[in-house]
């Protein structure tokens, strides 16, 4: 046994699967803009991902219990920015999420939030010494996430917010829970649907819209669900083999809503085809199962949470892009990991990765 | 160490796995997603694809010109602009309508109408919002392409009419395609397409239509055009050549022109139609263009019915035009014999009520046989040939003469007719035939009515010996229709003789007589409503008679016919008369010159007796 945890220690396997992702998603990025005012945007995505490897590095050498450790720290630290940010951030798209870095690349502030509920959520299951959680324990679960959930959604951010449930429910399911209350919890998910849809004029109006859109894609061919058909129609027009690189016309024609990011998979669906939409949701099946497979090694529970939180993120954000181009469910505005252009959102899966080698490379350090 | 990290809690392997297998069912779930998408629905997609990237813009195929019998341009085509409005960004769309309504002074409501009639169209196919674009509006359109991409410039066909009101009525007119017809067509027609509405624009739509083309654009998400595509070429229509003699039509035209009525001309032998005129009328460059709506409710609520084509669908008595079929029927049944004499004192007593002859008040006929009956048109001695004839011998031989039924002129709409009976009078008023009723029947009053094609082929009919042709407008008509009916040499030779006694012999029409031309002819001059009623009424311009006159030449065997109707002329050998004489004589004087022509062309060596010009009077008279 080692004293010491080092870099070779890394997950290899793990980090080839993701750079496979990030070499696709960076070709499409140039497919879809390269002929448009956007072109070469792919170098500033690549210039994420080189950032977002140090960062990784980074957060891989400090001590994944040090960072559970200051878990309260973390949590009020990420209350307070988004508070800040929805006294002070500025729009983009219609919603606040970005915090100016004194001149510097915006911030996101909501993906430092998945990475902070990651931890402190972690460290609550993994104090948790009963086989299942009590009452009082989901509740407390529950608090802890509803605050950061609720801040996100204010913003409004309702992918985002969404996107820190799973790490909650995930957690609750590893760590045991009393099937009545899991019965509850799926009953209260049912019902809350369709409240909901009900209580649309809560929403933003442009939540509302892509409701209603969801529901109703045919009606407005212009509004959201114009973009819901378009990414259907890139997807369906590459048939088996796509229409080839740089050829797809819903994409190079700039049918296809914001074909670089959270439609890219609509892009390459429609370039590469059913082929490439194989290959990719395969490797994304496969950094699914390798972080597993991370989990069911880590040393204690606490590191099993914590690569367990980071796959629930991002199987949660693959699972909701893919469906949503091909019109399963709600255009969100969530990004697929690795894949869609984005500082902010390249650089979080990066960190979250950097988590999951911190955790794989002290499983034998005492 | 935290007291909440130790080491040797266990992890729960079990049910991580169980994470592993619901990933693995999630990709499969979404795997087939993609499938049923790019696999199964990929064709719908593919289809979806191409129409988002294509727009298409229609090139206008122009309609066939039509000709006359010499290839002289009677109606053809020109090109023009329209202005459409792209309707594949409803949201632009609706922000560009005041714009537009400034730009080009076409109403919102205007606009959402045909958004409307159009919503079931595919939305990459544009409408029509103005047709025949001025220089202004062009100059609208192309200043404000990047502000206005909704509007859009589309190259048309227009019809063209270049003689205005000639030929008008029958000829007819296009227009928009009606929704009714639109269903029908099953998809070939869009809204705004413009077809043959009446007439033979319409009779012959088909041969006349083109095959539209496309001009297909690859636009961007925006609708910004990036590249051009091969067009679909437009497959221009037909011409079609018609029968119509322009030197004859125009001189019909011109003798019309300040009068109400109708001249038919037609080639006696073939029933090729030779010159139609039809007035009041209207000028079908109107039509071209979207035609206002009040101009188009002024027009069909004139109570001049300028859109009737009177030449095929005046019903009117036919008055004493109508003797030569009972001359005919005489001649035929024998019955009267054609000795039959009668005495004209200028009036005539029958079932206790009176019958006057054209004549009354300036004295009578005196004795009249047929040959003096039809010259000098005695009603008296016709009111005897039809009581001794009978209403059903009359029926039969004015049906028999193409009367109460249709010529089957190539022209829609064309009327019947009536042709009275007792079986007529029976069926439509459940009463019986009237006695008194055959005697006004018998100088073509009462309730005889024709319309001007049928009394033309009805007298070239009986010229020609009993062949009554089908009267038609295209030069290469298939199979005419041609009648033969049982008229003996000996009633040709009578009546002939009689109506070539009209023009020649001092007779009704004496004023149309025409120096070496056999012309020969029946004049009327027909009631339009009875004696009684009229003067009941006073005297009124609007119940003035209607003056017939029906000429040919030559005598026997006659090449042209020409039926004249002048509504309110009175004077059928006066008035009619001559518009028939100048139309014949066109016919001759252009077949004369045809002859010098083609003699001075076989050379000086025959050139030594002059030939012969056709239809010298006598020339055929034994």
């Amino acid at each position: 046994m080692r004293d010491s945890p080092h870099v070779q220690d890394f997950d290899w396997a793990l980090l080839a699967i993701v750079a496979a992702i990030t070499g696709i998603g960076i070709l499409e990025i140039y497919s879809s803009t390269h002929a448009s005012g956007m072109a070469g945007i792919q170098w500033k995505q690549l210039m994420w991902v080189g950032f977002g490897i140090i960062g990784m590095l980074v957060i891989s050498r400090i001590d994944y219990h040090v960072l559970l450790d200051q878990a309260p720290v973390l949590y009020l630290f990420g209350i307070a920015t988004l508070l800040i940010v929805l006294a002070i951030g500025h729009s983009r798209f219609g919603a606040k999420r970005w915090v100016s870095l004194g001149g510097g690349p915006n911030l996101q502030v909501s993906e430092l939030m998945k990475l902070i509920i990651i931890i402190v959520l972690a460290r609550y299951f993994s104090e948790v010494r009963t086989d299942r959680l009590t009452f009082t324990d989901l509740v407390k679960v529950a608090i802890l996430t509803v605050v950061p959930v609720a801040l996100i959604l204010k913003q409004p951010d309702l992918g985002t917010a969404m996107v820190l449930i799973p790490v909650a429910v995930v957690g609750a399911f590893l760590t045991g829970i009393d099937w009545k209350h899991a019965a509850v919890g799926v009953v209260l998910i049912a019902l809350l649907i369709p409240v909901g849809m009900n209580m649309r004029h809560h929403l933003k109006p442009y939540q509302q819209q892509r409701i209603e859109t969801f529901l109703h894609p045919e009606e407005d061919q212009r509004g959201a669900g114009y973009q819901v058909l378009q990414s259907e129609i890139a997807v369906g027009s590459g048939g088996f083999w796509g229409k080839g690189f740089g050829k797809g016309s819903q994409n190079q024609l700039g049918f296809v809503p914001v074909r670089y990011s959270d439609f890219i998979l609509a892009a390459l669906a429609e370039e590469m085809g059913f082929i490439g939409v194989c290959v990719v949701l395969l490797l994304y099946l496969g950094l699914i199962l390798r972080l597993v497979d991370n989990a069911q090694k880590a040393k204690d529970k606490a590191g099993m949470f914590v690569v367990m939180g980071v796959t629930a993120i991002l199987g949660f954000h693959v699972l909701v892009n893919a469906s949503m181009v091909i019109g399963y469910v709600p255009v969100t505005g969530i990004p697929l990991p690795l894949m869609s252009y984005g500082g902010s959102a390249t650089a979080f899966v990066f960190l979250a990765l950097g988590l999951v080698m911190n955790v794989r490379m002290r499983r034998f350090v005492n | 160490m935290a007291p909440w990290s130790i080491s040797d809690q266990r992890i729960p392997q079990g049910r991580l796995a169980l994470v592993s297998y619901l990933s693995v069912v999630f990709v499969v779930l979404l795997l087939i997603g993609f499938w049923k998408l790019q696999v199964v629905q990929s064709g719908h997609f593919a289809d979806l694809a191409e129409r988002n990237r294509v727009r298409s813009i229609p090139i206008i195929a122009p309609r066939g010109p039509m000709l006359d019998r010499e290839g002289r341009i009677l109606v053809d085509s020109y090109p023009s602009f329209s202005i459409i409005l792209l309707r594949d960004d409803p949201k632009s769309l609706q922000k560009s309508l005041a714009q537009i309504e400034e730009g080009l002074g076409i109403s919102r409501e205007d606009i959402q109408q045909q958004l409307e009639a159009a919503k079931n169209e595919p939305k990459f196919q544009p409408v029509v919002i103005k047709p025949a674009a001025s220089a202004a509006d062009i100059a609208f359109v192309e200043s404000h392409r990047a502000d206005l991409p909704v509007l859009e410039l589309m190259m048309v066909q227009r019809r063209r009419y270049p003689h205005d009101e000639m030929l008008a009525n029958s000829i007819g007119y296009v227009g928009e395609v009606s929704p009714q017809d639109m269903d029908r067509s099953e998809g070939r027609y869009r809204p705004g397409d413009i077809v043959g509405k009446a007439g033979l624009e319409k009779r012959y739509n088909d041969v006349l239509e083109g095959t539209d083309g496309m001009r297909r654009v690859v636009v961007n998400s925006v609708g910004k055009p990036v590249r051009q595509l091969d067009d679909v070429e437009a497959i221009p229509g037909k011409p079609i050549q018609l029968t119509i003699d322009y030197d004859l039509q125009a001189i019909a035209e011109a003798d019309m022109a300040d009068k109400e009525g109708s001249v038919v001309a037609m080639d006696a032998r073939t029933g090729d139609i030779l010159a139609v005129v039809s007035r009041p009328t209207f000028n079908p460059n109107d039509f071209a263009v979207r035609i206002p709506q009040d101009e188009w409710n002024k027009l069909n609520t004139d109570p001049e019915t300028p859109l009737l084509n009177r030449a095929i669908q005046a019903q009117l008595a036919p008055g004493s035009v109508f003797k030569i079929v009972m001359a005919t029927a005489m001649l035929e049944t024998k019955s009267p014999p054609e000795t039959m004499r009668a005495y004209c004192p200028g009036y005539a007593t029958f079932y206790g009520r009176t019958f006057k002859c054209h004549v009354f008040g300036k004295g009578g006929h005196g004795d009249v046989d047929l040959h003096k009956a039809i010259v000098q048109s005695c009603d008296v001695y016709f009111y005897n040939v039809g009581k001794q004839l009978g209403i059903d011998r009359i029926s039969f031989y004015a049906n028999a003469l193409g009367l109460g039924h249709r010529t089957g002129v190539d022209l829609p709409s064309e009327e019947t007719g009536l042709v009275p009976s007792e079986e007529w009078a029976q069926r439509v008023y459940h009463r019986k035939w009237y006695a008194g009723e055959t005697i006004s029947v018998s100088v073509g009053q009462g309730a005889v009515t024709t319309t001007p094609i049928q009394l033309a082929r009805m007298i070239a009919g009986v010229a020609s010996g009993g062949i009554l042709v089908q009267p038609h407008f295209l030069k290469n008509f298939p199979n005419p229709r041609v009648d033969h009916i049982a008229i003996s040499e000996d009633t040709v030779e009578k009546v002939t003789q009689g109506m070539y006694g009209v023009v020649n012999e001092g007779g009704t029409a004496a004023g149309a007589r025409l120096q070496n031309i056999e012309f020969c002819g029946k004049s009327g001059s027909a009631q339009v409503i009875g004696y009684d009623v009229r003067n009941r009424l006073g005297r009124q311009r609007e119940f003035k008679d209607n003056a017939w006159f029906v000429g040919y030449a030559p005598r026997r065997n006659p090449e042209i016919v020409v039926a004249v109707l002048v509504q309110g002329g009175e004077h059928g050998g006066a008035v009619a008369g001559p518009i028939a004489r100048d139309v014949v004589k066109i016919y001759y004087d252009k077949k004369n010159a045809r002859i010098q022509q083609q003699a001075n062309a076989e050379g000086p060596d025959r050139s030594g007796a002059p030939r012969p010009l056709i239809a010298i009077v006598g020339a055929q008279r034994p």
